[in-house]
């Protein structure tokens, strides 16, 4: 099954009037991009990074794209205010895959710039000119597809030094009537010394089958430190297909972590190059799947240069049928001496239909190095389970408290107290099959 | 008075073998009953079958507890009339911690009675109370349930959750092993200041060490699956002295 040549026709078709929408440095990359995918086309299964996730029957839906940029038929903010307690964000909205316009911009630093990518790649080519598709370039066919199509996204740049004391929030709300393919893109700029944290909420408002392609590409000076919360709450009918690429210079710090509680297909991606000394990674994922829910977290760690420190935890919790994909490589160069190394990935398996498939790997080619990686696949356990119903405590919420202890090593890594705690309840919801499924933003609820 | 719980010719076994076969046992509010007897006599599996532990099968008689048909409520609701087992080995529960543990239990059993949960506040003082019964440390309620905990400070947990539980039977599975002189004293002591006229304890040890401590009213010896022996608290000092190797020639299994 291929369709690739669909989407070349498709383009080819519609290529002056994507690129009549968008600026120079979009159609710059643009170009080169759709030559790599007429090569590329998309990944099979038959590569080991798409071994589990086959993307191809996810293209083949005949989904609507939106290329004449029509405007989005909702003011987001009066569908979705966040009011989570005690959590002071700047809101940013895209909905579907066009940001919508936000004036208000308090809580960023001098200089700082957030907004429409389209826009500021006009504004201010130079800045973003020596970013935008850097890294996205070294991609596969997924990726060039994105810049083959995408029109427009999200920026964040915090200038030399400068730290943006408020949590950019960007919600990535889904709105459509009809069966439509979305294409995101993501810009984050930390120069030397910055500091910016960020939460991007993905919300689906109707069953409507969607496929989401998001491409984030990271960059952090040296000393910057950024940390990154992704929260996706949608629905069985949308499919996403989130990659993102981080460069991390000297002394960096890139704390990430993904959290998926309901979903229809997912596939995230992370490429993270340590490329300065020092440089230091922590990301953390946690996946709450049942049903026919298929979630999968792919991450590579490339270790290029030494003194560097990478941790994963993944933790996925799967009911019914659901199936879970974890592949994490740690790629420990030559000349990434004195590397700390470790990556922890545990499963719950609550029923026998529900799969894990999990692939944790080191690669290390460098002599002076401390690194573990392990993985554990169980159940959970009966004679806990056994000891709070003699307490008292009913078999179900026994259930509940040990799911929720589990879960709860990723969510207590979360250093936004307010959302932390809102992540507690949101998660002991899950389990209780409260949140079963999204009515708009639940986390604002 | 009533017997508290009534065990008739109960038969057990676990994963097809016959473990019980054949206990009779009736006790009274106020009692205290030792159970004593050698390794694999069935004494671990008479308390399991008594809370309702999944892995064992009664395949024949009945236990009337309060007047019920005790075999037929869930272990949950067991506990909710008044059984309480200190474990042999109390089980450790990564991320869950003893607060939050306790809240669960003590409002499961207010559920269970028709009544309120407590208030945050009413359950703290709660937990400062009882705390101070067994000597266990504020730290290890902020810690996840026994994780961590030496094997003194585990047995002086369960003591301190039938404390909280405040249970009508009381079973304490071999609470003595494990723990040295001090710490035997200081859980016997917790045993003893909760006894109330109505609660009754059954002690199931291998020595009489712990039964210095928490006197019995009447020991019984278990072996082979049956009772066969029962008589006052002079027994236990017999098999202290003479071991069990009499009561197994008397009894050819």
């Amino acid at each position: 099954m291929s369709n690739e040549k669909e989407y070349i026709e498709l383009f080819e078709q519609n290529r002056t009037l994507v690129e009549s929408n968008c600026s120079a440095l979009l159609n710059g990359a643009r170009s080169t991009a759709f030559e790599s995918f007429k090569v590329a086309g998309f990944p099979t299964p038959k590569e080991e990074k798409y071994r589990y996730t086959d993307v191809r029957p996810i293209f083949a839906e005949n989904y609507g794209m939106n290329l004449g940029r029509v405007a989005a038929p909702i003011n987001p903010k009066e569908y979705f205010s966040c009011d989570v307690p005690n959590l002071h964000t700047l809101q940013e909205y895209i909905v579907n895959d066009t940001y919508y316009n936000n004036t208000e911009k308090d809580g960023l630093p001098e200089g700082a710039i957030l907004g429409s990518l389209n826009t500021i790649a006009a504004q201010h080519p130079e800045i973003l000119a020596p970013y935008y598709n850097a890294l996205a370039s070294k991609g596969d066919g997924v990726t060039h597809f994105n810049t083959t199509f995408v029109q427009d996204g999200i920026v964040l740049y915090i200038p030399r030094n400068k730290k943006a004391e408020t949590t950019v929030q960007l919600m990535n709300l889904l709105r459509t009537n009809v069966e439509m393919l979305f294409n995101r893109r993501l810009l984050i700029i930390l120069e030397d010394g910055a500091e910016a944290s960020m939460l991007i909420c993905d919300h689906a408002v109707e069953k409507i089958k969607t496929l989401s392609v998001q491409v984030a590409e990271v960059f952090l000076g040296c000393n910057a430190s950024f940390d990154l919360y992704e929260l996706e709450e949608t629905q069985a009918e949308n499919r996403r297909i989130n990659q993102l690429f981080v460069r991390q210079q000297a002394g960096s710090r890139f704390n990430h972590t993904n959290i998926t509680l309901t979903n229809g297909v997912t596939r995230n991606s992370a490429h993270v190059s340590l490329e300065g000394e020092g440089a230091e990674v922590n990301m953390y994922g946690l996946a709450i799947s049942d049903k026919q829910q298929q979630i999968e977290n792919n991450t590579l760690v490339d270790h290029l240069v030494g003194h560097c420190t990478s941790n994963e935890l993944y933790k996925y919790v799967l009911d019914d049928s659901a199936k879970g994909v974890f592949a994490g490589k740690m790629l420990i160069r030559k000349d990434a001496q004195q590397t700390v190394s470790h990556q922890t990935n545990r499963n719950l398996c609550l029923t026998k239909s529900a799969h894990i498939y999990t692939q944790p790997q080191l690669e290390i080619y460098a002599d002076d190095v401390k690194c573990s990686h392990g993985s554990t696949v169980g159940q959970l356990d009966e004679n806990a389970l056994f000891y709070m119903q003699q307490r008292g405590i009913p078999k179900e919420e026994a259930r509940h408290l040990l799911m929720f202890a589990f879960a709860g090593e990723v969510i207590d890594a979360i250093k936004i107290d307010a959302l932390r705690e809102r992540l507690h309840i949101l998660v002991e919801k899950r389990f209780r099959g409260e949140l079963n499924r999204c009515k708009g933003c639940s986390l604002c609820k | 008075m009533d017997n508290l719980i009534e065990i008739k010719n109960l038969h057990a076994s676990i994963e097809g073998k016959e473990i019980l076969k054949g206990i009779n046992l009736t006790v009274k509010p106020g009692e205290v009953h030792a159970i004593m007897g050698p390794n694999g006599s069935g004494k671990s599996t008479l308390s399991n079958v008594l809370v309702g532990h999944p892995a064992y099968t009664v395949t024949e008689g009945e236990i009337i507890y309060k007047g019920k048909d005790l075999l037929s409520l869930s272990a949950e609701d067991r506990s909710h009339e008044g059984i309480f087992l200190s474990f042999q080995y109390p089980v450790e529960i990564s991320g869950v911690s003893m607060t939050n543990f306790m809240r669960a239990a003590i409002n499961a059993q207010r559920k269970y009675k028709g009544e309120a949960p407590l208030s945050a506040g009413d359950f703290l003082k709660l937990m400062r109370e009882k705390r101070a019964l067994v000597n266990l440390d504020s730290k290890l309620a902020n810690r996840s349930v026994n994780e961590g905990f030496s094997g003194g400070e585990k047995k002086r947990n369960e003591i301190f959750q039938m404390a909280m539980l405040e249970p009508n039977l009381s079973i304490l599975d071999e609470t003595d092993s494990g723990l040295d002189i001090d710490a035997l004293r200081i859980v016997a002591e917790g045993v003893n200041k909760l006894k109330r006229p109505d609660t009754s304890t059954l002690v199931i040890t291998h020595y009489q060490r712990l039964l210095d401590y928490i006197k019995p009213d009447i020991v019984h010896v278990l072996y082979n699956g049956r009772i066969v022996k029962t008589a006052g608290p002079e027994l236990a000092l017999e098999l202290e002295e003479r071991g069990y190797d009499w009561i197994k020639n008397e009894n050819p299994s």
